[in-house]
């Protein structure tokens, strides 16, 4: 009665498993295993190696325990051997040791060669372009350097280029992430991180804060606005036309706690994003993070050190 | 006057929801049922002097046992209100605010005054049994550590209806936690919570360690002692690295909101990126702290349940003190996307994917204990069987997640949440609860009842998997975990509701749990061999439950599974027992320091919790006299003359 | 008690009596561990200072903060306290109550005046107007100098009630145990100085 009742169990969740794998093929609301641009794709056959290499060890050993906990099962009449004093097989112990170590040193090898791939664009034929993120109690704001617009809660990009984000905090940490476009980084104060990131086709992706920053956090959330090249453009012409420009004290404004709807401003203060970085970086920048600390404390020159930048790989010195 | 003391109870009152005033009630009257048994049953001195006082490491560590499954059913309310909440979109059953509490309650609950306390109890209840020892090394200190964790768990706890309760998850980051961000006592209920408890946990990890260096039974060398002695050494040596680092990183978050530094705030120099480093380097460890224990149960339930000698005893000795190693090394895989340089990340991924390889292979030597053995599945050995494969799934996904660029991706997400829910219920829960059963007898002399424990069982299983599966599926739809609510167009409704049911099942089967103890209370199968397993270890060759000085004649061990070869021994007629004569056992004495000195210990949190400085100074005076008195005291200890000893073993039908 | 202690004069060496000797020795073992801990607790000070140590906001400076003849001077002072505190276990091995008290005077009073100094510092640096809320740099040089002040502080208590008991009891095995953590705690004391002096203030004006 019990030995029936077990395999059931072990079966019912192998069940679970492969059910959800199942439905993740199909439904478009699995966002990470859509991926729509090469990093969340990266990232993507990174998840689906992972998962085969540790289905390699885990379905076998799985099978092994079903089989094992039936055959020597304590009853009356089973047949199989009982040797209570066996406990040692080199051989054996060898084998298991042996086979984790294979499987992690391949596991390893492409985990070590993707972290460094990330850091990087993932075009180098095309020229990118940077993107200033500021995580804020509790809405996200976007400041273009290059093109001189700002949004709030919504992010256009063109489709095909890869975006270098810079991301920085004016309130507690939180994490820019993008789903369907690249993994999160974290928004620090004082600090910027860096995120590449491409679009491949045009489209609205859900984008959010996935670190836990108070009590809005749950309502921070953004759409990204992946459109063509020139639909882009066209955008950027319009917001410098139509919009409000933002003042230092609109600024202030954003940076009380609270909620907001989707903003677009036709300019921002110049060097906001570095200045923002800056407030909080004294003394000498934070070792073993990104160094652009650096640079921004010259806010003038700002727009020359991301163009410098932008064909090298991160500043990781 | 009047409308100070109402504003200022306004304040110090959690005041405005229904379930705190019901919670309120609720207190008060268990408060006024306790007394009033008390005082009826005139057991007020019966309490002092058999518990309160006790300095015997079985009542204390059944005193353990009671506070975590206490701790265990406030935590899984917390778990169960916050499936209510997620379990239909754009719902307001609770607040953010409340949410963002319940969700930093459970968490620090369920590892620091669950998992905590209840692995404590088993440590105290079966390490100086194993090792054939009367006592732990320290027997006074092992009350004080009991002590501070009752007087932190109930600061912690109290923070429910006084004050506000903490809401910046269950590790507090800064500058979240900092003063700026979260004024008001609920952050530094939860900074003195953790930090007396934790002191009274550090003290533990001392304790245990000497008790197994020094006080195993003569012929026990450290390869002849049982896996789960090892498995808590393991531990031990971990906890007296890690804690530490707690109490100070604790301390310095406190330094910033009493005194207004800047260890971690955004100003004047801080570095909130440090607390990160600084917690994860106690957390990670203290995550092995707590499953580590549950593999040395696994490995004693095993042997025992399948009849046969652990398998690859060398092998799962390595293994433990590897881990114990290996966690020191892995802290930053809990922040991967804080975007350091690539070479870090690196060797963060892979140290934390080697964890892996001793895990696997104690699984590999689990299983081939099992094979040509007898398998009968009793209660101890059901929840070690469903161990396994929930364990292989946790670590796989474990291992899934310490693929760094993939982690960007999974980073706070529900594969997250369901990856660590799956190693700390499946490994930590399922381990601790296979203990309980499993020296059940020993600590009361009679077994659970099986009927109503297969129902909370299976109950316990199924809704895991039901609870947990969905989770894994909802961080791939990108549902980030602290979401007090969430809209419809997302997708995750239908999973977050069956996600929910699961819980309710696991609730269902606590329920069963609780009925189980209390119908065994009465009807449960006695004990009268102290050996109902058919165990392996010393602590089946005494009573049930043990005589209060454990050993009457100290055993001289030959193997590690001793008491499996004495009977054997005796079976096949070569069995030689020494004549050893009694002797006075050396006993320590009860005191009331402990439970004294850690109420002075809640008074000076309480005091820091409210910046009351008055309070904080009373407190200290009175933990700093406390220290005092203890040190002119030098009537500790006594001797139980041998008259005593044979009479109490003649009346546990054991002639000597 | 008196009948064990009578059992320890006569040296048997029966289980019980060993038992005694036995826990008096595992107290100095547990000992070492707990200093094995506060090794991790400074440990972990020492990291915070080192991060923190240049991020001086805008407010003032090691160098120009630290004056290095009065932190000699407290150095001095601890070290001779506890070459007194060796002194004090010498005399103990020697059985000689008086000279071992007399030398646990000799520490206690260089240990109070080390932590008079410090604090004399610490009211003048406050004074000057670098409080610990002043800089990051600040934060972690009062919380590790000043938990070590602590620790000093914690052992002149603890050295009084050692000079009572042995002023009453003489020297006993409990006694002498309770000497030799106290004089290994304060060695430990001194060691982390010599680190911080290093770290803290000759680096500082460096």
């Amino acid at each position: 009665m019990r030995a029936r009742k077990l395999p059931n169990k072990v079966f019912f969740w192998i069940l679970g498993i492969v059910a959800s794998i199942l439905l993740s093929g199909c439904g478009n609301e699995y966002l990470v295993l859509n991926p729509k641009g090469p990093v969340a794709e990266t990232q993507y056959n990174l998840i689906i190696i992972s998962a085969i290499l540790c289905g390699i060890v885990i379905i076998p050993v799985l099978v092994i325990t079903a089989f094992i906990v039936y055959r020597y099962r304590d009853t009356a009449d089973n047949k199989a051997p009982y040797k209570p004093e066996w406990a040692h097989n080199t051989l054996m112990e060898v084998v298991w040791w042996g086979i984790p170590v294979i499987i992690i040193a391949l596991l390893g090898y492409f985990t070590v060669r993707d972290v460094y791939a990330l850091k990087e664009s993932p075009n180098k034929e095309v020229k990118p372009i940077t993107i200033q993120v500021t995580a804020l109690d509790w809405k996200w704001m976007f400041t273009y350097p290059e093109q001189g617009v700002a949004t709030v809660n919504h992010l256009e990009i063109p489709v095909g280029v890869p975006i270098h984000f810079k991301v920085s905090a004016d309130a507690p940490m939180n994490s820019f992430w993008v789903p369907q476009l690249a993994g999160q980084v974290y928004a620090m104060a004082g600090m910027t991180t860096d995120l590449w990131i491409q679009a491949d086709e045009p489209g609205a992706y859900h984008g959010k804060g996935a670190n836990f920053s108070g009590e809005g956090f749950s309502h921070m959330q953004f759409t990204v606005n992946a459109k063509p090249q020139a639909e882009f453009e066209e955008w950027v012409q319009q917001t410098k036309q139509s919009a409000d420009a933002m003042t230092k004290e609109d600024y202030e404004k954003l940076r009380e706690p609270g909620l907001t709807e989707e903003i677009t401003y036709s300019s921002f203060p110049k060097g906001l994003f570095e200045e923002i970085v800056a407030k909080y970086s004294h003394g000498h920048p934070m070792e073993g993070m990104d160094h652009s600390g650096h640079e921004s404390t010259d806010a003038v020159q700002s727009e020359h050190s991301s163009h410098h930048q932008m064909p090298s790989t991160s500043p990781s010195n | 006057m009047w409308e100070n003391i109402k504003s200022f109870a306004s304040t110090f009152f959690v005041t405005g929801d229904p379930l705190i005033y019901g919670a309120d009630v609720s207190i008060v009257l268990t408060m006024f049922a306790i007394v009033f048994v008390l005082t009826k049953y005139q057991k007020w001195g019966w309490l002092w002097r058999e518990w309160l006082t006790t300095v015997d490491h079985k009542k204390i560590g059944i005193m353990y046992l009671i506070a975590s499954l206490l701790m265990l059913f406030r935590g899984g309310v917390d778990a169960l209100l916050m499936r209510l909440q997620l379990a239909f979109p754009n719902i307001e059953f609770l607040h953010s605010d409340h949410y963002n509490a319940i969700f930093t309650t459970h968490g620090t609950i369920m590892i620091l005054f669950m998992a905590m306390p209840m692995m404590f109890a088993l440590f105290n209840i079966v390490v100086p049994l194993q090792l054939g020892a009367r006592d732990v090394a320290y027997p006074f200190l092992n009350a004080l550590s009991f002590w501070l964790f009752m007087a932190g768990a109930m600061l912690f706890n109290i923070s429910f209806v006084i004050g506000g309760s903490p809401d910046t998850g269950w590790l507090a980051y800064p500058p979240l936690s900092g003063i700026e961000f979260s004024p008001g006592p609920g952050q530094n209920f939860y900074i003195w919570g953790i930090q007396i408890s934790g002191i009274g946990s550090l003290a533990t990890g001392i304790n245990f360690l000497v008790t197994i260096l020094k006080m195993r039974a003569p012929g026990m060398k450290l390869m002849k002692m049982p896996l789960f002695s090892w498995s808590v050494l393991s531990s031990c040596v971990m906890i007296i690295f890690a804690f530490p680092i707690l109490t100070v990183t604790l301390a310095l978050l406190f330094i910033d909101r009493f005194l207004g530094a800047h260890f971690f705030t955004m100003a004047g120099g801080g570095n909130p990126m440090m607390y990160l480093n600084l917690i994860w380097m106690w957390g990670h460890p203290e995550v092995y702290i707590v499953v580590v224990p549950a593999f040395g149960i696994f490995s004693e339930i095993v042997a025992t349940f399948s009849k046969k000698v652990i398998f690859g005893y060398k092998s799962m000795v390595i293994a433990l003190m590897t881990i114990a190693v290996a966690s020191f090394f892995t802290w930053a895989h809990h922040f991967f996307t804080m975007g350091t340089d690539a070479s870090v990340i690196a060797f963060f991924a892979i140290s934390t994917m080697v964890i892996a390889i001793p895990t696997g292979v104690k699984v590999f030597n689990w299983l081939f204990t099992m094979f040509r053995g007898r398998i009968s599945f009793q209660q101890p050995m059901l929840w070690t069987i469903a161990f396994i494969p929930c364990f292989l799934v946790g670590g796989a996904t474990g291992v899934m997640l310490a693929v760094a660029p993939a982690d960007y991706q999974y980073h706070n997400s529900y594969f997250l949440i369901a990856h660590f829910h799956q190693v700390l219920i499946g490994g930590v829960v399922f381990g601790y609860l296979a203990g309980i059963y499993y020296w059940w007898p020993k600590m009361f002399g009679f077994k659970l009842d099986e009927r109503l424990g297969k129902w909370g069982f299976w109950l316990w299983n199924i809704g895991f998997y039901v609870c947990f599966m969905p989770q894994y599926a909802l961080g791939f739809m990108g549902m980030t975990r602290r979401y007090y609510t969430y809209g419809w167009d997302m997708g995750w409704a239908p999973l977050n509701l069956v996600s929910t049911v699961g819980a309710f099942l696991m609730g269902a089967g606590f329920i069963f749990q609780v009925w189980q103890i209390a119908y065994s209370i009465k009807h449960g199968e006695r004990d009268k061999t102290g050996d109902p397993w058919n165990g392996r270890t010393l602590e089946w060759s005494i009573p049930s439950p043990a005589p209060m000085y454990n050993f009457a004649i100290e055993p001289r061990v030959k193997e590690a599974d001793d008491w499996w070869r004495i009977k054997q021994e005796k079976a096949n007629g070569t069995y030689q027992e020494e004549k050893i004569e009694l002797e006075p056992i050396h006993m320590p004495k009860n005191s009331g320091i402990p439970i004294i000195m850690s109420g002075f210990w809640f008074i000076a949190g309480f005091g820091f919790t409210f910046e009351w400085v008055w309070m904080a100074v009373i407190g200290l005076i009175g933990v700093a006299a406390c220290m005092w008195a203890r040190s002119f005291d030098y009537d500790t200890d006594y001797y139980i003359p041998v008259d005593e000893i044979k009479r109490t073993e003649a009346s546990l039908g054991r002639g000597v | 008690m008196a009948q064990a202690m009578t059992h320890h004069e006569h040296g048997h060496a029966h289980d019980h009596d060993h038992g005694h000797e036995h826990h008096e020795q595992l107290k100095v073992l547990g000992f070492w561990i707990f200093v094995v801990t506060d090794c991790v607790l400074f440990g972990t000070l020492f990291a915070t200072y080192a991060v923190l140590m240049h991020n001086y906001a805008g407010g003032p400076t090691a160098k120009e903060l630290f004056e290095l003849p009065g932190i000699i001077a407290s150095t001095f002072i601890l070290l001779t306290s506890s070459f007194t505190s060796g002194l004090a276990v010498l005399a103990m091995h020697k059985r000689n109550v008086k000279q071992m008290i007399g030398w646990l005077i000799v520490t206690a009073l260089l240990g109070l005046a080390f932590v008079v100094l410090e604090v004399n510092e610490f009211a003048h640096l406050v004074g000057e107007g670098a409080t610990i809320s002043t800089s990051a740099f600040l934060s972690a040089f009062y919380v590790l100098v000043g938990t070590h002040g602590l620790h000093v502080t914690l052992g002149l208590f603890w050295m009084v009630a050692l000079m009572i008991q042995l002023k009453r009891r003489g020297i006993t095995p409990v006694t002498k145990r309770k000497v030799t953590n106290l004089s290994l705690y304060w060695h430990f004391l001194d060691v982390v100085w010599i680190f911080l002096f290093t770290v803290v203030y000759l680096m500082g004006v460096m």
